[in-house]
Protein backbone atom coordinates (compact mmCIF):
# COMPACT_ATOMS: atom_id res chain seq x y z
CA UNK A 1 0.00 0.00 0.00
CA UNK A 2 2.85 2.28 0.95
CA UNK A 3 4.64 1.48 -2.31
CA UNK A 4 1.51 2.29 -4.28
CA UNK A 5 1.28 5.62 -2.48
CA UNK A 6 4.93 6.39 -3.19
CA UNK A 7 4.50 5.44 -6.83
CA UNK A 8 1.41 7.64 -7.07
CA UNK A 9 3.25 10.54 -5.50
CA UNK A 10 6.18 10.08 -7.88
CA UNK A 11 3.85 10.03 -10.89
CA UNK A 12 2.00 13.15 -9.73
CA UNK A 13 5.26 14.99 -9.00
CA UNK A 14 6.65 14.00 -12.40
CA UNK A 15 3.54 15.28 -14.17
CA UNK A 16 3.69 18.51 -12.15
CA UNK A 17 7.34 18.99 -13.09
CA UNK A 18 6.58 18.35 -16.74
CA UNK A 19 3.81 20.93 -16.54
CA UNK A 20 6.13 23.46 -14.94
CA UNK A 21 8.81 22.72 -17.54
CA UNK A 22 6.31 23.27 -20.36
CA UNK A 23 5.07 26.57 -18.93
CA UNK A 24 8.71 27.58 -18.45
CA UNK A 25 9.50 26.68 -22.07
CA UNK A 26 6.60 28.79 -23.34
CA UNK A 27 7.75 31.78 -21.25
CA UNK A 28 11.32 31.29 -22.45
CA UNK A 29 10.23 31.18 -26.09
CA UNK A 30 8.39 34.48 -25.60
CA UNK A 31 11.57 35.79 -23.93
CA UNK A 32 13.59 34.62 -26.95
CA UNK A 33 11.50 36.82 -29.24
CA UNK A 34 12.00 39.82 -26.94
CA UNK A 35 15.72 39.27 -26.41
CA UNK A 36 16.54 39.20 -30.13
CA UNK A 37 16.86 42.98 -30.12
CA UNK A 38 19.75 42.60 -27.64
CA UNK A 39 21.97 40.43 -29.74
CA UNK A 40 25.09 41.04 -27.62
CA UNK A 41 23.57 39.06 -24.74
CA UNK A 42 23.19 36.06 -27.02
CA UNK A 43 26.75 36.41 -28.34
CA UNK A 44 28.10 36.41 -24.77
CA UNK A 45 26.27 33.20 -24.02
CA UNK A 46 27.28 31.54 -27.30
CA UNK A 47 30.83 32.14 -26.13
CA UNK A 48 30.17 30.71 -22.65
CA UNK A 49 28.13 27.74 -23.85
CA UNK A 50 29.67 27.06 -27.26
CA UNK A 51 33.21 28.36 -27.56
CA UNK A 52 34.27 27.08 -24.16
CA UNK A 53 33.00 23.61 -25.13
CA UNK A 54 35.03 23.49 -28.36
CA UNK A 55 38.13 21.93 -26.81
CA UNK A 56 36.36 18.90 -25.36
CA UNK A 57 34.45 18.47 -28.63
CA UNK A 58 37.56 18.64 -30.79
CA UNK A 59 39.56 16.23 -28.63
CA UNK A 60 36.66 13.77 -28.34
CA UNK A 61 35.90 14.00 -32.05
CA UNK A 62 39.51 13.25 -32.91
CA UNK A 63 39.65 10.16 -30.70
CA UNK A 64 36.26 8.87 -31.80
CA UNK A 65 37.29 9.28 -35.46
CA UNK A 66 40.57 7.47 -34.80
CA UNK A 67 38.80 4.58 -33.07
CA UNK A 68 36.30 4.38 -35.93
CA UNK A 69 39.21 4.27 -38.36
CA UNK A 70 40.85 1.41 -36.49
CA UNK A 71 37.70 -0.62 -35.85
CA UNK A 72 36.29 0.04 -39.31
CA UNK A 73 39.52 -1.01 -41.02
CA UNK A 74 39.84 -4.21 -38.98
CA UNK A 75 36.29 -5.24 -39.88
CA UNK A 76 36.33 -4.12 -43.52
CA UNK A 77 39.71 -5.64 -44.35
CA UNK A 78 38.30 -9.15 -43.69
CA UNK A 79 35.90 -8.58 -46.59
CA UNK A 80 38.40 -6.77 -48.78
CA UNK A 81 36.31 -3.65 -48.42
CA UNK A 82 38.83 -1.33 -46.74
CA UNK A 83 38.29 1.12 -49.60
CA UNK A 84 34.94 1.92 -47.98
CA UNK A 85 36.58 3.09 -44.75
CA UNK A 86 35.99 6.78 -45.51
CA UNK A 87 32.31 6.09 -46.13
CA UNK A 88 31.90 4.07 -42.92
CA UNK A 89 33.59 6.73 -40.82
CA UNK A 90 31.64 9.58 -42.42
CA UNK A 91 28.23 7.90 -42.22
CA UNK A 92 28.75 6.81 -38.62
CA UNK A 93 29.68 10.33 -37.66
CA UNK A 94 27.17 12.37 -39.65
CA UNK A 95 24.17 10.15 -38.92
CA UNK A 96 24.78 9.08 -35.34
CA UNK A 97 27.98 9.62 -33.44
CA UNK A 98 28.43 13.28 -34.31
CA UNK A 99 25.06 14.54 -33.07
CA UNK A 100 24.64 12.01 -30.22
CA UNK A 101 28.11 12.17 -28.69
CA UNK A 102 28.23 15.95 -29.07
CA UNK A 103 24.89 16.19 -27.28
CA UNK A 104 26.10 13.93 -24.46
CA UNK A 105 29.31 15.92 -24.08
CA UNK A 106 27.36 19.16 -24.35
CA UNK A 107 25.02 18.01 -21.57
CA UNK A 108 28.00 17.14 -19.38
CA UNK A 109 30.03 20.26 -20.03
CA UNK A 110 27.69 23.14 -20.95
CA UNK A 111 24.39 21.74 -19.61
CA UNK A 112 25.70 21.14 -16.12
CA UNK A 113 27.40 24.55 -16.13
CA UNK A 114 24.14 26.25 -17.15
CA UNK A 115 22.16 24.51 -14.42
CA UNK A 116 24.74 25.26 -11.75
CA UNK A 117 25.03 28.90 -12.80
CA UNK A 118 21.28 29.53 -12.84
CA UNK A 119 20.72 27.48 -9.67
CA UNK A 120 23.34 29.48 -7.83
CA UNK A 121 21.88 32.73 -9.11
CA UNK A 122 18.59 31.57 -7.59
CA UNK A 123 20.22 30.46 -4.32
CA UNK A 124 21.98 33.82 -3.92
CA UNK A 125 18.80 35.80 -4.67
CA UNK A 126 20.21 37.21 -7.91
CA UNK A 127 17.11 36.16 -9.83
CA UNK A 128 14.85 37.60 -7.11
CA UNK A 129 16.95 40.76 -7.20
CA UNK A 130 16.39 41.08 -10.92
CA UNK A 131 12.64 40.65 -10.48
CA UNK A 132 12.65 43.41 -7.89
CA UNK A 133 14.55 45.63 -10.34
CA UNK A 134 11.68 45.02 -12.79
CA UNK A 135 13.92 42.87 -14.96
CA UNK A 136 12.39 39.57 -16.00
CA UNK A 137 14.99 36.84 -15.34
CA UNK A 138 13.38 34.56 -17.91
CA UNK A 139 13.95 37.16 -20.61
CA UNK A 140 17.31 38.45 -19.34
CA UNK A 141 18.96 35.23 -18.11
CA UNK A 142 17.15 32.17 -19.47
CA UNK A 143 16.34 33.24 -23.04
CA UNK A 144 19.91 34.17 -24.14
CA UNK A 145 21.24 30.93 -22.67
CA UNK A 146 18.52 28.94 -24.37
CA UNK A 147 19.23 30.51 -27.77
CA UNK A 148 22.97 30.04 -27.26
CA UNK A 149 22.60 26.31 -26.56
CA UNK A 150 20.25 25.90 -29.47
CA UNK A 151 22.68 27.66 -31.84
CA UNK A 152 25.90 26.17 -30.47
CA UNK A 153 24.87 22.51 -30.51
CA UNK A 154 24.65 22.01 -34.33
CA UNK A 155 27.89 23.93 -34.81
CA UNK A 156 29.66 21.79 -32.24
CA UNK A 157 28.22 18.62 -33.80
CA UNK A 158 29.51 19.74 -37.21
CA UNK A 159 32.92 20.35 -35.67
CA UNK A 160 32.89 16.96 -33.96
CA UNK A 161 32.02 15.24 -37.24
CA UNK A 162 34.64 17.09 -39.27
CA UNK A 163 37.38 16.39 -36.75
CA UNK A 164 36.22 12.76 -36.49
CA UNK A 165 36.53 12.32 -40.25
CA UNK A 166 40.07 13.74 -40.01
CA UNK A 167 40.83 11.33 -37.13
CA UNK A 168 39.65 8.40 -39.29
CA UNK A 169 41.84 9.73 -42.10
CA UNK A 170 44.90 9.94 -39.85
CA UNK A 171 44.54 6.30 -38.79
CA UNK A 172 43.16 4.80 -42.01
CA UNK A 173 45.41 6.62 -44.47
CA UNK A 174 48.35 7.65 -42.29
CA UNK A 175 48.76 4.46 -40.29
CA UNK A 176 46.97 1.59 -42.02
CA UNK A 177 47.75 2.43 -45.62
CA UNK A 178 44.32 3.07 -47.12
CA UNK A 179 44.66 5.18 -50.26
CA UNK A 180 43.97 8.82 -49.60
CA UNK A 181 41.98 9.38 -52.79
CA UNK A 182 39.88 6.26 -52.13
CA UNK A 183 39.15 7.46 -48.58
CA UNK A 184 37.73 10.78 -49.75
CA UNK A 185 36.10 9.47 -52.94
CA UNK A 186 34.10 6.76 -51.14
CA UNK A 187 32.88 9.45 -48.78
CA UNK A 188 31.99 11.83 -51.60
CA UNK A 189 30.04 9.15 -53.46
CA UNK A 190 28.29 7.58 -50.50
CA UNK A 191 27.29 10.47 -48.27
CA UNK A 192 24.07 12.17 -49.29
CA UNK A 193 23.57 15.81 -48.39
CA UNK A 194 19.88 15.43 -47.54
CA UNK A 195 19.63 11.85 -46.25
CA UNK A 196 22.76 11.94 -44.15
CA UNK A 197 24.09 15.43 -43.46
CA UNK A 198 20.76 17.24 -43.22
CA UNK A 199 19.27 14.53 -41.02
CA UNK A 200 22.32 14.74 -38.79
CA UNK A 201 21.89 18.50 -38.56
CA UNK A 202 18.19 18.08 -37.71
CA UNK A 203 19.14 15.65 -34.96
CA UNK A 204 21.72 18.00 -33.49
CA UNK A 205 19.24 20.91 -33.55
CA UNK A 206 16.65 18.74 -31.76
CA UNK A 207 19.23 17.60 -29.20
CA UNK A 208 20.39 21.18 -28.66
CA UNK A 209 16.81 22.25 -28.00
CA UNK A 210 16.11 19.44 -25.54
CA UNK A 211 19.42 19.55 -23.66
CA UNK A 212 19.34 23.33 -23.24
CA UNK A 213 15.69 23.30 -22.19
CA UNK A 214 16.41 20.67 -19.53
CA UNK A 215 19.57 22.44 -18.33
CA UNK A 216 17.99 25.88 -18.05
CA UNK A 217 14.78 24.59 -16.49
CA UNK A 218 16.59 22.46 -13.91
CA UNK A 219 18.60 25.51 -12.82
CA UNK A 220 15.49 27.69 -12.61
CA UNK A 221 13.52 25.02 -10.76
CA UNK A 222 16.36 24.04 -8.40
CA UNK A 223 15.81 24.10 -4.66
CA UNK A 224 17.86 27.18 -3.69
CA UNK A 225 20.35 25.40 -1.43
CA UNK A 226 23.77 23.90 -2.13
CA UNK A 227 22.26 20.41 -2.04
CA UNK A 228 19.40 21.50 -4.30
CA UNK A 229 21.76 22.95 -6.91
CA UNK A 230 23.92 19.84 -6.76
CA UNK A 231 20.89 17.61 -7.34
CA UNK A 232 19.64 19.79 -10.17
CA UNK A 233 23.04 19.60 -11.88
CA UNK A 234 23.07 15.81 -11.59
CA UNK A 235 19.50 15.64 -12.89
CA UNK A 236 20.45 17.75 -15.90
CA UNK A 237 23.20 15.36 -16.96
CA UNK A 238 21.13 12.22 -16.33
CA UNK A 239 17.82 13.39 -17.82
CA UNK A 240 19.44 15.17 -20.77
CA UNK A 241 21.58 12.13 -21.62
CA UNK A 242 18.59 9.77 -21.48
CA UNK A 243 16.47 12.23 -23.44
CA UNK A 244 19.13 12.46 -26.15
CA UNK A 245 19.39 8.68 -26.49
CA UNK A 246 15.61 8.19 -26.49
CA UNK A 247 15.07 11.03 -28.95
CA UNK A 248 17.84 9.66 -31.14
CA UNK A 249 15.97 6.36 -31.44
CA UNK A 250 12.74 8.14 -32.36
CA UNK A 251 14.41 10.44 -34.90
CA UNK A 252 16.45 7.59 -36.40
CA UNK A 253 13.34 5.45 -36.88
CA UNK A 254 11.57 8.40 -38.53
CA UNK A 255 14.48 9.38 -40.77
CA UNK A 256 16.12 6.16 -41.77
CA UNK A 257 13.32 3.60 -41.57
CA UNK A 258 12.61 2.00 -44.95
CA UNK A 259 9.14 0.84 -43.82
CA UNK B 1 -3.32 59.55 15.19
CA UNK B 2 -6.58 58.12 13.79
CA UNK B 3 -6.65 55.36 11.16
CA UNK B 4 -7.94 57.80 8.52
CA UNK B 5 -5.23 60.35 9.24
CA UNK B 6 -2.60 57.61 9.05
CA UNK B 7 -4.02 56.34 5.75
CA UNK B 8 -3.87 59.78 4.17
CA UNK B 9 -0.21 60.12 5.03
CA UNK B 10 0.76 56.56 4.15
CA UNK B 11 2.70 55.28 1.19
CA UNK B 12 1.81 51.65 1.88
CA UNK B 13 -1.51 50.37 3.20
CA UNK B 14 -1.85 46.75 4.28
CA UNK B 15 -5.40 45.73 5.06
CA UNK B 16 -6.68 42.46 6.53
CA UNK B 17 -3.94 40.39 4.93
CA UNK B 18 -3.99 36.64 5.48
CA UNK B 19 -1.39 34.22 4.18
CA UNK B 20 -0.31 30.61 4.71
CA UNK B 21 2.63 28.49 3.60
CA UNK B 22 0.99 25.08 3.29
CA UNK B 23 -0.58 24.35 6.68
CA UNK B 24 1.43 27.07 8.41
CA UNK B 25 -0.45 30.28 9.02
CA UNK B 26 1.87 33.27 8.57
CA UNK B 27 -0.56 36.17 8.64
CA UNK B 28 -4.09 36.37 9.91
CA UNK B 29 -5.71 39.78 9.48
CA UNK B 30 -2.58 41.92 9.26
CA UNK B 31 -3.12 45.70 9.13
CA UNK B 32 -0.36 48.27 8.71
CA UNK B 33 0.20 51.78 7.38
CA UNK B 34 3.72 52.72 6.36
CA UNK B 35 4.18 56.49 6.61
CA UNK B 36 5.42 58.38 3.58
CA UNK B 37 8.92 59.87 3.73
CA UNK B 38 9.85 58.14 6.99
CA UNK B 39 11.99 55.19 8.01
CA UNK B 40 9.75 52.42 9.31
CA UNK B 41 11.16 49.34 11.00
CA UNK B 42 9.32 46.02 10.87
CA UNK B 43 10.58 43.88 13.72
CA UNK B 44 9.72 40.49 15.02
CA UNK B 45 11.21 37.10 15.79
CA UNK B 46 12.74 34.96 13.06
CA UNK B 47 10.15 33.14 10.99
CA UNK B 48 7.30 35.54 11.80
CA UNK B 49 6.99 36.53 8.12
CA UNK B 50 8.80 39.87 7.96
CA UNK B 51 10.46 39.11 4.63
CA UNK B 52 7.16 37.71 3.33
CA UNK B 53 5.72 41.16 3.89
CA UNK B 54 8.37 42.66 1.59
CA UNK B 55 7.45 40.04 -0.99
CA UNK B 56 3.80 41.17 -0.83
CA UNK B 57 4.84 44.78 -1.41
CA UNK B 58 7.19 43.77 -4.23
CA UNK B 59 4.42 41.64 -5.75
CA UNK B 60 6.50 38.45 -5.60
CA UNK B 61 3.83 36.86 -3.40
CA UNK B 62 0.09 37.42 -3.27
CA UNK B 63 -1.79 37.26 0.02
CA UNK B 64 -4.56 34.68 0.39
CA UNK B 65 -6.89 37.54 1.23
CA UNK B 66 -6.72 41.24 1.97
CA UNK B 67 -5.05 44.04 0.07
CA UNK B 68 -1.62 45.67 -0.17
CA UNK B 69 -1.61 49.16 -1.66
CA UNK B 70 1.41 51.18 -2.70
CA UNK B 71 0.63 54.82 -3.32
CA UNK B 72 -3.04 53.87 -3.72
CA UNK B 73 -2.34 51.07 -6.24
CA UNK B 74 -3.51 47.60 -5.24
CA UNK B 75 -0.47 45.38 -5.83
CA UNK B 76 -2.10 41.90 -5.80
CA UNK B 77 -4.54 42.91 -8.53
CA UNK B 78 -1.87 44.25 -10.93
CA UNK B 79 -1.11 42.38 -14.11
CA UNK B 80 2.49 41.45 -14.85
CA UNK B 81 3.26 44.47 -17.01
CA UNK B 82 1.88 46.99 -14.52
CA UNK B 83 3.62 45.21 -11.67
CA UNK B 84 6.98 45.47 -13.44
CA UNK B 85 6.28 49.16 -14.16
CA UNK B 86 5.55 49.72 -10.45
CA UNK B 87 8.71 47.87 -9.40
CA UNK B 88 10.78 50.51 -11.20
CA UNK B 89 9.67 52.83 -8.40
CA UNK B 90 10.88 50.45 -5.70
CA UNK B 91 14.37 49.52 -4.61
CA UNK B 92 15.25 46.53 -2.53
CA UNK B 93 18.35 45.59 -0.60
CA UNK B 94 18.43 41.85 0.05
CA UNK B 95 20.03 40.26 3.10
CA UNK B 96 22.44 38.46 0.75
CA UNK B 97 22.88 41.70 -1.25
CA UNK B 98 21.99 39.74 -4.44
CA UNK B 99 24.72 41.43 -6.49
CA UNK B 100 25.23 39.95 -9.94
CA UNK B 101 28.45 38.03 -9.50
CA UNK B 102 29.58 38.29 -13.11
CA UNK B 103 29.46 42.11 -13.10
CA UNK B 104 31.79 44.51 -11.30
CA UNK B 105 30.60 47.12 -8.81
CA UNK B 106 30.07 49.80 -11.46
CA UNK B 107 28.09 47.50 -13.76
CA UNK B 108 25.97 46.22 -10.86
CA UNK B 109 24.85 49.74 -10.04
CA UNK B 110 24.45 50.57 -13.72
CA UNK B 111 22.39 47.42 -14.32
CA UNK B 112 18.89 48.82 -13.60
CA UNK B 113 19.72 52.06 -15.42
CA UNK B 114 20.90 50.20 -18.53
CA UNK B 115 17.88 47.89 -18.40
CA UNK B 116 15.25 50.59 -18.08
CA UNK B 117 16.63 53.63 -19.82
CA UNK B 118 18.43 54.41 -23.03
CA UNK B 119 20.69 57.02 -21.52
CA UNK B 120 24.09 57.62 -23.13
CA UNK B 121 27.08 55.96 -21.48
CA UNK B 122 28.49 59.29 -20.30
CA UNK B 123 25.32 60.08 -18.36
CA UNK B 124 25.12 56.56 -16.94
CA UNK B 125 28.71 56.91 -15.77
CA UNK B 126 27.89 60.15 -13.95
CA UNK B 127 24.76 58.69 -12.37
CA UNK B 128 26.53 55.56 -11.18
CA UNK B 129 29.50 57.47 -9.82
CA UNK B 130 27.17 59.80 -7.90
CA UNK B 131 25.44 56.80 -6.28
CA UNK B 132 28.76 55.15 -5.48
CA UNK B 133 30.07 58.41 -4.06
CA UNK B 134 27.01 58.51 -1.79
CA UNK B 135 27.84 55.08 -0.34
CA UNK B 136 31.58 55.80 -0.27
CA UNK B 137 32.59 53.20 -2.84
CA UNK B 138 33.44 55.26 -5.91
CA UNK B 139 37.01 54.01 -5.63
CA UNK B 140 35.86 50.38 -5.60
CA UNK B 141 33.97 50.59 -8.87
CA UNK B 142 36.17 48.12 -10.71
CA UNK B 143 36.10 45.44 -8.02
CA UNK B 144 34.09 42.27 -8.49
CA UNK B 145 31.51 41.27 -5.84
CA UNK B 146 33.76 38.40 -4.69
CA UNK B 147 36.44 40.97 -3.78
CA UNK B 148 34.14 42.95 -1.46
CA UNK B 149 33.58 42.58 2.28
CA UNK B 150 30.09 41.95 3.67
CA UNK B 151 29.61 45.61 4.53
CA UNK B 152 30.80 46.75 1.10
CA UNK B 153 28.42 44.41 -0.73
CA UNK B 154 25.51 45.88 1.27
CA UNK B 155 26.62 49.38 0.31
CA UNK B 156 26.83 48.45 -3.37
CA UNK B 157 23.40 46.81 -3.07
CA UNK B 158 22.11 50.05 -1.54
CA UNK B 159 23.63 52.11 -4.37
CA UNK B 160 21.93 49.79 -6.87
CA UNK B 161 18.61 49.96 -5.00
CA UNK B 162 18.56 53.74 -5.32
CA UNK B 163 19.96 53.86 -8.87
CA UNK B 164 16.58 54.76 -10.37
CA UNK B 165 15.64 57.15 -7.52
CA UNK B 166 12.68 55.05 -6.33
CA UNK B 167 9.95 56.30 -4.02
CA UNK B 168 10.36 53.30 -1.72
CA UNK B 169 13.45 51.37 -0.62
CA UNK B 170 12.99 48.08 1.22
CA UNK B 171 15.79 46.65 3.33
CA UNK B 172 15.70 42.96 4.23
CA UNK B 173 17.79 42.37 7.37
CA UNK B 174 20.39 45.02 6.46
CA UNK B 175 22.33 44.70 9.74
CA UNK B 176 22.79 40.93 9.87
CA UNK B 177 26.38 39.70 10.03
CA UNK B 178 28.08 43.11 9.90
CA UNK B 179 31.01 44.28 12.00
CA UNK B 180 30.35 47.38 14.17
CA UNK B 181 31.95 49.79 11.68
CA UNK B 182 30.03 48.43 8.67
CA UNK B 183 26.88 48.39 10.76
CA UNK B 184 27.35 52.03 11.67
CA UNK B 185 27.92 52.90 8.02
CA UNK B 186 24.73 51.13 6.91
CA UNK B 187 22.68 52.79 9.67
CA UNK B 188 24.03 56.21 8.63
CA UNK B 189 23.42 55.51 4.94
CA UNK B 190 19.83 54.37 5.38
CA UNK B 191 19.05 57.59 7.18
CA UNK B 192 20.99 59.85 4.82
CA UNK B 193 19.59 58.24 1.68
CA UNK B 194 16.06 58.47 2.98
CA UNK B 195 16.38 62.15 3.80
CA UNK B 196 18.53 63.24 0.87
CA UNK B 197 16.42 61.54 -1.80
CA UNK B 198 13.11 62.16 -0.04
CA UNK B 199 12.04 58.55 -0.22
CA UNK B 200 10.28 56.13 2.10
CA UNK B 201 12.30 53.37 3.75
CA UNK B 202 11.03 50.08 5.09
CA UNK B 203 13.56 48.19 7.19
CA UNK B 204 12.87 44.59 8.12
CA UNK B 205 15.09 43.54 10.98
CA UNK B 206 15.24 41.55 14.19
CA UNK B 207 18.00 43.79 15.50
CA UNK B 208 16.18 45.77 18.20
CA UNK B 209 18.91 48.32 19.00
CA UNK B 210 19.67 49.26 15.40
CA UNK B 211 16.04 49.06 14.32
CA UNK B 212 14.98 51.48 17.04
CA UNK B 213 17.95 53.78 16.47
CA UNK B 214 17.11 54.21 12.82
CA UNK B 215 13.31 54.14 12.68
CA UNK B 216 10.78 56.93 12.95
CA UNK B 217 8.07 54.32 13.48
CA UNK B 218 8.22 50.67 14.54
CA UNK B 219 5.90 47.74 13.95
CA UNK B 220 6.39 44.60 16.01
CA UNK B 221 4.96 41.45 14.45
CA UNK B 222 4.05 38.19 16.11
CA UNK B 223 1.44 35.44 15.77
CA UNK B 224 0.49 36.66 12.30
CA UNK B 225 -0.47 40.14 13.48
CA UNK B 226 0.90 43.46 14.63
CA UNK B 227 1.39 43.00 18.36
CA UNK B 228 2.59 46.53 18.95
CA UNK B 229 3.40 49.71 17.07
CA UNK B 230 4.63 53.19 17.78
CA UNK B 231 7.68 55.38 17.88
CA UNK B 232 10.86 53.77 19.28
CA UNK B 233 10.30 55.69 22.53
CA UNK B 234 6.75 54.39 22.84
CA UNK B 235 7.96 50.85 22.15
CA UNK B 236 10.60 51.02 24.86
CA UNK B 237 7.94 52.10 27.37
CA UNK B 238 5.40 49.40 26.49
CA UNK B 239 4.90 46.90 29.30
CA UNK B 240 3.18 44.16 27.25
CA UNK B 241 4.90 40.79 27.78
CA UNK B 242 4.98 40.10 23.99
CA UNK B 243 6.79 43.37 23.38
CA UNK B 244 9.10 43.08 26.36
CA UNK B 245 10.21 39.57 25.45
CA UNK B 246 11.33 40.73 22.03
CA UNK B 247 12.69 44.16 22.98
CA UNK B 248 14.64 42.79 25.97
CA UNK B 249 15.70 39.57 24.25
CA UNK B 250 14.17 37.24 26.87
CA UNK B 251 14.64 33.55 25.95
CA UNK B 252 11.22 32.46 27.21
CA UNK B 253 7.84 34.14 27.23
CA UNK B 254 4.89 34.39 24.87
CA UNK B 255 7.25 33.06 22.19
CA UNK B 256 8.08 29.74 23.86
CA UNK B 257 11.66 28.57 24.29
CA UNK B 258 10.68 24.97 23.47
CA UNK B 259 9.38 23.90 20.10
CA UNK B 260 5.96 22.25 20.63
CA UNK B 261 6.48 18.61 21.66
CA UNK B 262 4.81 15.85 23.65
CA UNK B 263 5.44 15.50 27.38
CA UNK B 264 9.17 15.14 28.14
CA UNK B 265 8.73 12.20 30.56
CA UNK B 266 6.46 10.40 28.16
CA UNK B 267 9.03 10.95 25.41
CA UNK B 268 11.87 9.55 27.51
CA UNK B 269 10.00 6.32 28.31
CA UNK B 270 8.69 5.78 24.80
CA UNK B 271 10.27 2.93 22.86
CA UNK B 272 12.75 4.68 20.58
CA UNK B 273 11.93 3.78 16.96
CA UNK B 274 8.23 3.81 17.72
CA UNK B 275 7.59 7.49 16.94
Amino acid sequence: MNSARLLGRWVINSILRLGRATVFLMSTLVGVILIMRRFSLIVQQVFAVGVLTVLIIVVSGLFVGMVLGLQGYNTLVDFGAESSLGLVVALSLTRELGPVLTALLFAGRAGSALTAEIGLMKATSQLAGMEMMAVDPIERVMAPRFVAGFVAMPLLAAMFTAIGVLGGFLIGVGLLGVDSGVYWTSMQEGVDVYDDILNGVIKSVAFGFVVTWIAVFEGYDAVPTSEGVSRATTRTVVIASLAVLGLDFILTSLMFSEV
Amino acid sequence: MSQDEKSNDSLIEIRDVGFSFGDRRIYDGLNMSIPRGKVTAIMGPSGCGKSTLLNFIGGRLRPDHGDVKLNGVSIPSLNRRDLYALRKQMGMMFQSSALLTDLNVFENVAFPIREHTELPDELIKNLVLSKLQMVGLRGARRLMPAELSGGMTRRVALARAIALDPMLVMYDEPFTGLDPISLGVIVKLIHEVNDALNMTSLVVTHDVAEGCSIADYVYLLGNGKVISEGTPEQMSETRSSDVRQFMDGLPDGPVAYHYPARDYKEDLFREWPNE
